[in-house]
């Protein structure tokens, strides 16, 4: 299974009860599907269509993504740091392909 | 080519029709009557009930150099707690192939309503966020967005 490169930027620690801003990067084409290629030929459509946050294993974070976000999708959200454990990122292409990322947090 | 003292229907309904497009590129932006697959994504996500303006601001530049990625930042106004909180935040678009753009979908445990993303934008348009409540209410934003790169919805 190809895992795409992705980038998370969050803090490794927090105090509980704080808000904390997760930003999200994968590079991805997303490919509209509306396009075509320099013969014409349509270009298939090929995207992230689903991006999912799990904390601890509850979901706190999802976004169904269309061809209208731009290639290698940005995605920035926040969520209150509860109690230590491990964030669980999912980004699913629209032919159930995963790339799972995962984050520790230690809430003091 | 007809001579210009008997000018054809066609040419007239042709005026005729310029004409009106002028009268409503200098309405205010707001009297513009929504386009109408933007009008139907905006009925369906607040269920028949015309969402209210407010609450919902939507933050993105006036002016995109670039179409294929704008920056923009959605943000509502909420307690964001158990009872009282923002379920979706939807993204659309009145001009894009596509209306909608993204959906959000947030709970309590986010603290605050923001998320940020970068979208795709065709041309030159209006972009609408909505915000579903956790009491069912329906919330509006809205920005205008000139866009001098369009994204490339046909490549060369």
């Amino acid at each position: 299974m190809a895992v795409l490169p992705t980038r998370i930027v969050m803090p490794p620690q927090a105090k509980k009860g704080d808000i904390i801003e997760i930003k999200t990067l994968i590079q991805h084409i997303m490919e509209t599907g509306f396009r075509r290629d320099d013969v014409g030929k349509p270009v298939p459509r090929d995207i992230i269509g689903t991006f999912v946050v799990t904390y601890n294993g509850a979901e706190i974070f999802k976004a169904d993504l269309n061809p209208g976000v731009a290639a290698n999708p940005y995605i920035a959200f926040s969520t209150i740091a509860t109690e230590s454990g491990e964030l669980v990122f999912t980004w699913t292409d629209e032919k159930g392909q995963a790339t799972i990322e995962r984050r520790k947090i230690a809430v003091t | 080519m007809r001579s210009a003292d008997n000018p054809s229907p066609t040419r007239r309904a042709v005026i005729a029709g310029s004409a009106g497009v002028l009268a409503l590129s200098i309405l205010p932006a707001g009297a513009i009557a929504e386009t109408s697959d933007l009008m139907e994504a905006i009925k369906r996500v607040g269920n028949g009930v015309a969402p209210k303006a407010g609450r919902v601001t939507l933050k993105i530049p006036e002016l995109a150099e670039n179409g294929n990625a704008v920056g923009m930042t959605v943000e509502v106004q909420s307690p964001m707690t158990a009872a009282d909180h923002v379920k979706t935040i939807h993204i659309l678009s009145e001009k894009n192939p596509l209306v909608d753009v993204v959906r959000f979908h947030l709970g309590p445990r986010a603290g605050r309503a923001r998320v940020a993303t970068n979208i795709r934008l065709a041309t030159t348009q209006r972009v609408v966020a909505l915000a579903e409540m956790s009491d069912g209410s329906v919330w509006q934003g809205d920005a205008n967005v000139i866009v001098t790169l369009a994204a490339c919805v046909d490549a060369g």
